[in-house]
């Protein structure tokens, strides 16, 4: 029974409970590192690894918790974490951790995290949280790994730094290709947003708002 | 002089902070229904703002820095503890937010009634932090700088909340298709500012 209870709790977040794109928690990372796959892929590596981590912490901690100052609580904790995932990134893909810059501390910020916490954490067993957390780290994972896909696709023609579009079709090489500049400047990553939120709203009608 | 002014109309206008680097986009989004709301949220944010850059910038400068706590004795002078600013600087910004929140609560009850259910939800937006976060990065040469350009930031954040605001009290009126209703339209008009906030990227002050 409660086996397929904890996989609904693991699945929900990929598509139909998304935090990020029904939800619209998290935005500010998503829409930041995504100009390129590769940060794109190290940031939601590294939400997985903390919104999983925070909310098994939380959650053994979650009875000894006084309710006034549960806000400081998480956020200490989760700042915890997020140095460690920091210095962890220093440590072995540091190009990546500058180009992030500020965003790796912002996950500290990051509402999908303090969200599945408050809403999640503060009031189940260790083992469903692990399991939320896991699951809405991938479902924010898998949004960005989208909108980097066509950003990097369409703004630079390469994925993960590697060259897609063929040379011989560039412009400045007798073809009839350009890149589009604006995909990688930021409100086309706004757009690129909306224009995924429009897609998967129109499949889940339930979703749509009044 | 000169270059408090560029700092100012700098952080308002080209590297604004929702525009340029989405920070706050979670409130952005959830708070902008009404202009009344977005109102109280923006000034709540650009209080909480020149109130914790100055103090973190004060604690990055003589505590977290490489061999900031050489004021105290010369043997401290190697020490690096900028590992911890994260965790300093959220304490910070939780702990001011509680503490302002109580003050206005006592002080100015009037304030409280409309600032107040913001101000839980501002220890959370990133915007804040971000603003520290950016304060330290780049090295801001004193004090006075740094308080400027969070008021700067703040004032950014606000103008930006403000305007979306104002134009999805318009678009209750217009016909959007039924997906893109609400966050998805959103973003979009969001962009659209966003490229008219671009005709301010390569100006030079």
């Amino acid at each position: 029974m409660s086996g397929k209870k904890n996989k609904d709790i693991f699945l929900a977040p990929f598509s139909k409970d998304n935090p990020v794109i029904v939800q619209i928690l998290g935005i500010c990372s998503a829409l930041a590192v995504t100009a390129k796959l590769e940060p794109a892929f190290v940031m939601a590596l590294s939400v997985i690894a903390v919104t999983t981590l925070a909310n098994f912490v939380i959650s053994l901690l979650r009875n000894t918790i006084p309710p006034r100052i549960r806000i400081i609580v998480q956020l200490v904790v989760v700042a915890a974490l997020v140095i460690l995932v920091d210095q962890v990134l220093k440590a072995f893909v540091y190009d990546v951790s500058k180009q992030l810059s500020v965003f790796v501390g912002l996950i500290i910020t990051n509402c999908i995290i303090m969200g599945r916490l408050e809403a999640f954490a503060m009031g189940n067993k260790p083992f469903p949280s692990v399991l939320d957390g896991l699951g809405s780290g991938i479902g924010y994972g898998l949004i960005l790994i989208i909108v980097g896909f066509f950003r990097e696709l369409l703004g630079s023609g390469t994925l993960w730094g590697f060259q897609i579009i063929p040379q011989s079709w560039y412009a400045a090489n007798g073809g009839f290709y350009e890149n589009n500049g604006l995909m990688i400047l930021p409100p086309m990553a706004l757009i690129v947003f909306g224009i995924i939120i429009w897609v998967h709203r129109s499949r889940n009608k339930e979703l749509q708002e009044k | 002089m000169e270059n408090l002014l560029s700092i100012f109309v700098k952080s308002i206008f080209i590297d604004n902070m929702v525009f340029a680097f989405f920070f706050g986009m979670c409130s952005y989004i959830a708070v902008s229904k009404t202009v009344k709301t977005a109102m109280g949220l923006g000034l709540a944010v650009i209080f909480v703002m020149i109130v914790t850059v100055p103090i973190n910038y004060l604690l990055n400068q003589y505590v977290l820095e490489p061999g900031a706590l050489a004021w105290i004795s010369p043997d401290l002078a190697d020490v690096d503890l900028s590992f911890l600013s994260f965790i300093i600087f959220i304490a910070v910004i939780a702990s001011i937010v509680q503490l302002v929140e109580m003050v206005v609560e006592k002080f100015a009850p009037a304030l409280y009634s409309s600032l107040g259910i913001f101000l839980p939800l501002i220890a959370v937006n990133c915007a804040i932090l971000g603003g520290s976060l950016f304060m330290q990065e780049r090295a801001y040469s004193n004090i006075g700088e740094a308080s400027v350009f969070a008021l700067g930031s703040g004032i950014g954040w606000w103008l930006a909340i403000i305007g979306i605001a104002a134009i999805r009290e318009k678009l209750t009126y217009s016909n959007v298709p039924a997906p893109l209703k609400g966050a998805g339209i959103t973003f979009i008009v969001t962009g659209l500012m966003g490229m008219a906030f671009m005709i301010f990227m390569g100006i030079q002050l």
